[in-house]
């Protein structure tokens, strides 16, 4: 394998910073659940396919790929928000693997659902037309709906740290996150905080659905890989650690992206070689020291 | 290795043993299950197992396969049967796994007491299927791509393959491209049996029209993000990108190619373009894709056979067309029934006698089961996909813009086969 210049050296590392926002976008929303609620989302891959039928489905009644991303994590998230309300909820307190029980069993029902209502033939979603095609990104063409998904991704990942980290609300959830007997008992009503925090992180996965929807084939199977994916990023990242999902998305990004270019047929494996080493040295991952969402 | 292991744990081993050595003595086999087996075969309908993946990620497909086996089933029944003898399929969830098609095949044989099996859709889990059919005698139709089934490793005389093989495909699609389109050419291959034969193929074709190949890179099997893999080809400046994957690995790869504007640097080739994945996938990423296919509905402007077959399957699916797998469940069936009726009996070798000497035309122009290896000769079919502007209504996906006329020259040779 010869024939590696120092430019394709430089796209092969920006396809892989890319990639990794790809990768941050799929694990945000697990990430986010197991932090606050410590809930392991076995549906986190269910939801995120959910997502991406809803937006065929929207994309096909209102025509607008614009419409169809806002209304998404809307609906997605309010699926949510029923689901922890009365399957999730009645498990708190009764130790971690019930809720992971419950949530897997919940993935096998959406997507045979899904299943039942849209067929086992993939769907057919086209990149919008105003991000289409490549640009010139000075070392090579590169895709500008992937452009468009860095900036997606930014903006929700900046939103989610504000709003965590700087709102008074942020505030309780974290103090619930440490310690929801003493919030309890200061009166604030705790079980409202976690079903907002599942139906957001359902609504975001329903959103990477969606945004993948353009690049990859809408099918019932398609959140398998991606839960696979978005815990290698979390347990990478440090459990619970937001900070920790976007570095270690973007250094499974680049990890993937280099093998690919070397050892391209071990490409799928590098993540986990990569995970298997970080646990093996750090095994609370890279960012999982200081608490739940530091 | 599962495979194997179920042989092994079957009578299947010592059952062969004991018809191998079947001069030995007829007392021997008289008491052998083989010979029960037939005898509990012997009523009336003639049975034909056919396991194809319901379930897996195919399911749409193998359901298609399943309902146009059913058609050639129902139109063989209309026309009389054999001398008043009905045929019935026995359709069985494969789930696109070797031991699961094997469990099933296994039953079909011996609890179902079928005459004949047809189906699969896959290159490894056929060889499954053929294992279990030779191990027991039973004609085994294969109606998806593999090369593999050819070869004297698992040829039997019980073997046919209906459905193109990758050498075959991708060679047609090379010998078409090439000379066109540019000596400057690149491999993204599927790291699996499947995706290598598909590359041996093109390189095959390629050596005759001179072809330099500028990158060759792998993919895991059903990989969802190509764009690792893409910057390394486009560095490479080909004139021609050969995918040598399939099904979505064909349609993310195509997607992702699309959007890195690699349509607009390189012409894109695929060995074998399947129609309901063009639908799925839709016409901007597969616009302009050349590849190669068993069967197009287009067909029926040209040939009076395919005219027929998509006429009765569009009376049965409100107007739609029938697909390229589809196609090949009608043919393989079709064509084991018509042996049956040429042979006038459901004996296998008399069957497999009937299916080596006759030539047939069921959907596509005439084919005929090779002597050596029983694969099935016939022509493949190069298409351009066409972009949304160009179609007529939602059907209308390909233009047919070759024929690579049926000839025992483009296949491997028999010695080449490891069969004499």
């Amino acid at each position: 394998m010869n024939g590696i210049t120092l430019e394709l050296f430089v796209m092969q590392m920006f396809t892989g910073l890319a990639l990794g926002t790809v990768f941050v976008l799929m694990a945000v929303g697990l990430s986010l659940i197991f932090g606050l609620l410590t809930v392991v989302n076995f549906a986190h891959g269910a939801f995120y396919m959910v997502g991406a039928y809803v937006g065929v489905f929207l994309m096909g009644v209102t025509g607008n790929f614009w419409v169809s991303l806002v209304l998404v994590p809307i609906v997605v998230g309010t699926l949510g928000l029923v689901i922890e309300r009365f399957l999730v909820r009645p498990l708190y307190g009764r130790g971690i693997d019930y809720p992971l029980l419950l949530t897997f069993g919940l993935a096998l029902v959406l997507v045979e659902l899904v299943r039942i209502i849209f067929g086992l033939e993939g769907q057919s979603f086209d990149v919008p037309e105003v991000l289409s095609g490549a640009v010139n990104i000075g070392v090579g063409y590169f895709p500008l709906y992937r452009l468009f998904l860095i900036g997606v991704t930014s903006f929700i990942v900046f939103a989610l740290w504000l709003f965590i980290e700087k709102t008074s609300y942020g505030l309780i959830i974290r103090a619930g996150a440490r310690d929801p007997e003493i919030v309890r008992i200061l009166g604030v009503d705790i079980s409202k905080v976690w079903l907002i925090v599942f139906a957001i992180g359902t609504g975001v996965a329903g959103l990477a659905g969606v945004l993948a929807a353009p690049m990859r084939s809408v099918i019932p199977d398609m959140g398998s890989t991606v839960l696979v994916e978005a815990f290698v990023v979390t347990v990478v990242g440090g459990m619970g650690s937001l900070v920790g999902a976007v570095v270690a998305g973007m250094l499974v990004g680049v990890v993937v992206a280099m093998t690919s270019l070397f050892w391209p047929s071990l490409a799928d494996l590098s993540m986990f070689v990569l995970m298997a080493v970080v646990l093996l040295v750090r095994p609370q991952g890279l960012f999982g020291q200081k608490g739940l969402m530091g | 290795m599962t495979i194997k292991n179920e042989n092994m744990s079957s009578a299947g081993l010592s059952r062969r043993k004991i018809i191998k050595g079947a001069a030995a003595g007829a007392g021997v086999l008289a008491a052998s299950p083989f010979l029960l087996n037939i005898a509990g075969a012997a009523d009336d309908t003639i049975k034909i197992g056919f396991p194809v993946p319901l379930t897996g990620p195919y399911g749409s497909e193998a359901k298609e396969q399943a309902l146009c086996a059913q058609m050639a089933v129902d139109e063989f029944n209309a026309a009389g049967g054999l001398n008043g003898r009905m045929a019935e399929l026995l359709v069985r969830d494969d789930k696109l796994k070797s031991g699961e098609a094997a469990k099933r095949t296994q039953e079909l044989i011996e609890k179902d007491k079928v005459h004949f099996v047809a189906g699969s859709l896959s290159a490894s889990v056929q060889l499954a299927v053929n294992t279990i059919c030779a191990d027991r005698e039973i004609p085994y139709v294969s109606i998806s791509q593999s090369d593999a089934i050819n070869e004297a490793k698992n040829f039997t005389k019980y073997t046919f393959h209906e459905a193109m093989n990758p050498h075959m495909t991708a060679g047609a699609v090379g010998r078409y491209v090439f000379p066109k389109e540019g000596k400057r050419v690149a491999f993204l291959i599927a790291d699996y049996a499947y995706g290598h034969e598909m590359a041996r193929g093109f390189k095959e074709a390629g050596k005759a029209a001179g072809i330099e190949i500028v990158a060759e890179v792998s993919h895991p099997l059903a990989t969802k993000d190509y764009s690792t893999f893409l910057p390394r080809i486009q560095a490479a400046k080909p004139d021609v990108l050969c995918l040598c994957n399939f099904g979505y690995d064909q349609m993310n790869s195509l997607k992702q190619a699309t959007s890195f504007g690699m349509k607009d640097q390189m012409r894109m080739v695929a060995p074998a373009l399947l129609y309901n994945q063009r639908r799925a996938g839709g016409a901007a990423a597969y616009s302009n894709v050349i590849g190669g296919t068993n069967f197009y509905w287009g067909l029926e402007d040209s040939i009076p056979s395919a005219k027929k077959f998509v006429d009765a399957y569009r009376k049965l699916n409100a107007g739609a067309p029938p697909s390229d797998y589809g196609a090949y469940g009608y043919a393989g069936v079709g064509g084991l029934l018509a042996a049956v009726k040429a042979a006038g009996s459901t004996d296998a070798d008399a069957v497999i006698a009937a299916m080596e000497s006759t030539p047939y035309d069921l959907y596509k122009g005439e084919q005929h089961y090779r002597k050596c290896d029983h694969q099935s000769v016939q022509s493949v079919y190069i298409i351009e996909s066409k972009a949304e502007a160009d179609m007529a209504n939602e059907y209308d996906v390909f233009k047919i813009v070759a024929e690579d006329k049926a000839s025992e020259d483009v296949l491997r040779s028999c010695s080449a086969l490891g069969l004499g």
